[in-house]
């Protein structure tokens, strides 16, 4: 029975078994439904639990190890030679198991070798959803009648219901912290293996990135060179440039918008300036590099400037274009926080709105448009498919803008695309780049949230 | 005497103070200007590049439909005619065209302004009817890539530097011109095919049912994931260092950038537990884990602006607490969570790079047609062409975009409806 006719009939159990509870229910007081603890419909619910929840987990359990239990039941299978070779021909001759098995062409080379495996595959995973039908339908039906016959007028069954219920809400609310745990430790492994391989100190302190590898063991420079100075210099250059543009606008906007523009314009254009932040990436990146970074290097050649057609001004001046609406609103929240008797006394002695806005309002909202850069800078440094598509791949060391530079991102998309093996350096140093990334943003984050935070307390 | 001096002093500068003051609203309203004017100038690149992929070069020819090279044996079979070369017919009926070429070098060029699937198109037009074999018929066929960018770009300019044609394709060209048989029509190739390494063959299709099922992961897994999470910190939780705990957590999600999700999926979905590359399903599942946190803080936020008198009512009646949650606060909570829930979508229909990293960047031809093919997104397709030279890549990778930005204003059009249909003041 192939896995969504089985879900589906799992599912149809549960109405059935839903129907039976509450018939039973019903039944049980001889229909006189006051005399239960709870409506029938909850008697309903606690069958359908029965019936469908613990099915459901052994099935979760089953499809997440039973890929697992067959390949070492076929390896046991395979001849010993094959079994304790080379590892890499073992997993090249399981993917061809694998590919035959499920009616795929593969590669003939071990014909002969693999035919067995391949009956034996098939027929364990045969046994195996044999099995799976057998034990998740039994269990299924066996929680029905469990459930049937535990039911009893005095039965708490809406207490067990909103119990299962608010579990499930709390393992939901958990899974943001599964997520961290498995972003940390996922990244955190694979970085500890790389330092295995490079120094933390040459990572951290090195001043060249070339992570090519060589192909023969006795070329020179066969190990690479992984420092990450020139990757945090370019990823600074490109935000600090980005800063640039999107700093003045998006504070400036944000002031006219909430300090002068009447409600119409307001209106009007708050939404159209949202839309620079609801533009994909991916977006920004083509334009970087079909519009900016052409007219940047055009317009520098024609003023005798040398500019790379890479160069990290048209990343970053693009980076800053996509980051303006991310501060102006950010700015516009706080703007609009601070109290208006501030206003009111600015005026009355007699100042201008715009040495109001400067001498009193700017200096009170300061914290939050600090944090609110702070959040932007974070924004600009984990920013991928810009910098992907409009920055360059050497690593060079420069403060120039006209110059090519790389990133972070950059970098780890750059080792990460194509196939990865995870036991070369080039593959693991893309998860240390990782590790960096989270590391810095998270900072910048934990302290602009804080500087936020604070501001709010003072008037509220 | 005092008083007058200060008078004096304020009204000397008043002229000042005042122009500072006009000085100062103007660079408010030009930075406000500057935004939306790049806003103008990306949109109007975009579709001014994009506009021309919708339309596509044809040359009619006539095509003799030989039954010598369609179907030697006579027998009709489908077979036979599905593996014909068709395309001898296609080089066939361009050496009738023009039978003064004889050099083999021209004889390539002139091939080469006809697109490399014509064959297919002919091979189609046999298998629906067969009767055509033996007749000579024709047809619109579809032309190669230069040739379309040279009759978009080149063909009324003095200066054809850039084009890939030389003089005497660009003198066939004329001929077909003269005789009108070349003719730009709708280009229903780009909504109708997969991805291909020829322009003038490639499409969005195949994105689009990328992107389709991945959503489709996304959302079956977000939405109810998302709600239930937010119903706890905001309804039920106890305050105790465990909600903290998850809150902070959440926030901090929110805030990692979204490489970061892709190195999670490639560490921990494929690599440790087996799943295929390149898959909608784990395309899916790094999205959720990314637009999780968007969706929870915003379902709490339309969760927080329910009043507290509707659950003070049910609980004065009678409900339970899950009662009064689900009866009452959920309810009328919804529209905010939909709004939420669509604008993560939103976001993850617009997602590029945790994609590259779980394999969703390969070159795939066949339309996906589950969640467990192979394929790629949208967003990922306009990476891809975006990295290919020829101009009508270009086209083709600004149309896409095109299409991509139409999707995200119909969703934002329908979030934003919704908050306005169901939008309550209490």
């Amino acid at each position: 029975m192939p896995l969504p006719t089985l879900i589906l009939t799992l599912l149809l159990l549960s109405i059935f078994a839903f129907w039976i509870g509450r018939k039973r229910a019903i039944s049980v007081v001889g229909g006189d439904a006051r005399k239960l603890h709870s409506q029938p419909v909850y008697y309903g619910h606690v069958t359908a639990i029965w019936c469908g929840l613990p099915a459901m987990i052994l099935l979760l359990l089953w499809i997440s190890f039973e890929s697992n239990i067959v390949t070492s039941l076929v390896i046991n299978d395979l001849p010993v030679e094959i079994r304790e070779g080379n590892q890499e021909q073992l997993g090249l001759i399981l993917n061809d198991v694998r590919n035959r098995a499920s009616g795929n062409i593969a590669s003939d080379e071990h014909q002969a070798v693999t035919q067995a495996a391949v009956d034996h595959y098939r027929q364990l995973i045969s046994i195996s959803n044999g099995l799976l039908v057998v034990c998740v339908l039994s269990l299924a039906i066996l929680g029905i009648g469990l459930a049937r016959r535990a039911i009893t007028a005095e039965q708490r069954a809406r207490v067990i219901v909103e119990r299962v219920v608010n579990f499930l809400l709390m393992s939901s609310a958990s899974i943001a912290i599964l997520t961290t745990i498995g972003v940390v430790l996922s990244i955190l492994f694979e970085a500890i293996q790389f330092f295995r391989l490079v120094p933390i100190g040459d990572f951290i302190f090195g001043l060249e990135w070339s992570p090519q590898i060589a192909i023969r063991e006795d070329q020179e420079g066969s190990s690479g060179a992984f420092g990450m100075i020139p990757l945090f210099a370019g990823t600074m250059l490109i935000a600090l440039i980005a800063m640039m543009v999107s700093v003045p606008i998006g504070i400036l906007s944000a002031i006219y918008l909430s300090e002068y523009a009447s409600k119409n314009f307001r209106a009007t254009a708050k939404p159209l300036l949202e839309i620079l932040a609801g533009i994909p990436t991916v977006v920004y990146g083509f334009f970087a590099a079909l519009v900016v970074a052409p007219f940047i290097r055009d317009s520098g050649y024609s003023i005798g400037l040398d500019v790379s057609s890479e160069s990290a001004l048209a990343a970053g001046l693009v980076m800053g274009i996509m980051i303006i609406p991310f501060i102006s609103s950010l700015s516009d929240d706080v703007i609009n926080a601070v109290p208006q008797s501030l206003r009111d006394g600015s005026y009355g002695l007699g100042s201008t709105k715009s040495e109001t806005i400067l001498r009193i309002i700017v200096p009170a909202a300061l914290p939050g448009i600090v944090g609110g850069v702070l959040l932007a800078v974070s924004r600009a440094i984990g920013e991928t498919m810009i910098v992907v598509m409009a920055a360059g791949l050497s690593a060079n060391l420069t403060a120039n803008p006209l110059d090519a530079v790389t990133t972070v991102t950059v970098q780890i998309v750059t080792l990460l695309l194509g196939d990865q093996e995870f036991d070369s350096p080039k593959t693991l140093a893309a998860f240390a780049l990782g590790l960096a990334l989270i590391t810095v943003t998270l900072v910048l984050n934990v302290i602009a949230l804080r500087i936020v935070r604070k501001y709010r307390e003072q008037y509220d | 005497m005092n008083e007058i001096n200060i008078k004096v002093a304020v009204e000397r500068g008043l002229k000042k103070r005042q122009a500072r003051e006009r000085r100062f609203r103007l660079i408010g309203k030009s930075a406000i200007f500057t935004g939306l004017g790049i806003l103008a100038l990306l949109l109007t690149s975009i579709i001014w590049n994009g506009m021309g992929a919708f339309w596509q070069t044809r040359i009619a020819l006539d095509v003799e439909f030989d039954s010598s090279v369609i179907d030697p044996e006579g027998n009709r079979s489908t077979e036979a005619l599905y593996k014909a070369n068709y395309t001898a017919l296609v080089k066939a009926s361009l050496r009738k065209a023009f039978p003064d070429v004889k050099k083999r070098r021209d004889k390539r060029k002139l091939y080469s302004l006809i697109s490399n699937g014509a064959g297919y198109e002919l091979r189609d037009l046999v298998l629906q009817n067969p009767a055509l074999i033996g007749q000579t018929q024709r047809i619109w066929l579809l032309a190669d890539d230069d040739v379309d960018t040279y009759g978009k770009h080149f063909r009324d300019k003095e200066d054809k530097t850039g084009t890939r044609l030389n003089a005497k394709q660009i003198a066939w060209l004329a001929t077909f011109e003269k005789s009108e048989s070349i003719q730009q029509n709708f280009n229903t190739t780009f909504f109708t095919a997969g991805d291909s390494r020829e322009p003038e063959l490639a499409g969005i299709r195949g994105a689009v049912m990328g992107s389709l099922y991945t959503l489709l992961v996304t959302l079956a897994l977000s939405f109810p994931i998302g709600i239930a999470a937010a119903v706890y910190l905001e309804e039920v939780a106890p305050t105790n260092r465990w909600t903290d705990f998850i809150e902070v957590n959440i926030n901090n999600l929110a805030a990692v950038p979204s490489i970061v999700f892709g190195l999670l999926g490639l560490a921990m979905f494929i690599n440790f537990f087996g799943m295929p590359r390149s898959v909608p399903l784990v395309g899916g599942l790094v999205l959720t884990l990314m637009t999780l946190p968007t969706i929870i803080i915003s379902s709490r936020a339309a969760l927080k602006a329910v009043p507290p008198s509707i659950r003070e009512a049910a609980l004065g009646l009678g409900a339970s607490r899950t009662q009064t949650i689900f009866h009452h606060v959920v309810p009328q909570a919804m529209p905010g969570m939909l709004t939420g829930t669509i604008i993560g979508m939103a976001q993850a229909l617009g997602e590029t790079a945790p994609l590259l990293m779980i394999g969703m960047v390969a070159f795939i031809v066949d339309i996906p047609g589950g969640p467990l093919d192979p394929s790629t997104v949208l967003p990922v397709q306009i990476f891809l062409w975006a990295d290919s030279p020829e101009r009508a890549f270009l086209e083709r990778t600004s149309a896409a975009i095109m299409v991509l930005l139409v999707f995200l204003i119909l969703m934002n059009l329908i979030a934003v409806k919704l908050r306005r249909k169901f939008e309550q003041r209490w």
